[in-house]
């Protein structure tokens, strides 16, 4: 299946995780996104709501100050 | 699903804005979420109302650059995408001598203290 990238570069918390509820809802379920926030709150923060929705962390990392969060829409 | 109950009653930009992030953030995660609004935070859900809330201090101005959500748009995202309520202060509208139809179409009904406060029985209340 595809991946979807949402680019929520230079926006600060909570416009990373916002983007990326917004696009969660709008995705099937099994689909992978990968979020790109230069935030270093949301670094953290984002992976803490995928887990406590219920969603799948695939992977974070950090790349040039740039985070790169992918996850797989669980239900 | 846990209920935050969030009352909103200060027109300062860093009250707002965190109001705002509070509650977007716990509506999309799934918890039951009531924003009481009234004081002078109520003003700026009055359609037309200018939305350049006075700043406190540093973060205020800091809040001002690009890339940080406005505060109004957190609120609207609250609603849509986690079904909050933003519940007008019904003693507030009638100082301001408006109806309903005068607020923001994400605002609910107008909200005595009485019953907001048995709704937000059991919940967290948090308070801006």
């Amino acid at each position: 299946m595809s991946e979807k990238i949402i680019d929520a570069r230079d926006t600060f918390c909570p416009g990373p995780l916002m983007e990326l509820i917004t696009h969660i809802k709008q995705a099937e379920v099994g689909e992978m996104l990968e979020l790109l926030s230069t935030d270093e709150g949301s670094g953290a923060d984002v992976p803490e709501w995928v887990n406590k929705v219920g969603h799948e962390l695939v992977s974070t990392e950090k790349v040039e100050g740039v985070w790169h969060i992918k996850i797989r829409k669980a239900k | 699903m846990a209920k935050i109950n969030i009352v909103c009653v200060t027109g300062t930009r860093e009250k707002l804005q965190m109001a705002a992030m509070f509650a977007s953030v716990a509506a999309a995660t799934g918890e039951e979420v009531s924003v009481f609004l009234s004081m002078n935070a109520m003003p700026f859900f009055v359609k037309g109302h200018s939305l350049e809330a006075p700043v406190e201090g540093e973060m205020g101005t800091l809040m001002a650059q690009k890339g940080v959500p406005p505060f109004k748009q957190l609120f609207q995202q609250a609603v849509e995408l986690g079904d909050a309520k933003l519940l007008p202060c019904s003693m507030a509208m009638d100082l301001l001598k408006i109806t309903r139809e005068d607020m923001d179409d994400e605002v609910g009904q107008p909200t005595g203290l009485t019953r907001f406060l048995s709704d937000a029985e059991g919940g967290q209340t948090l308070t801006f």
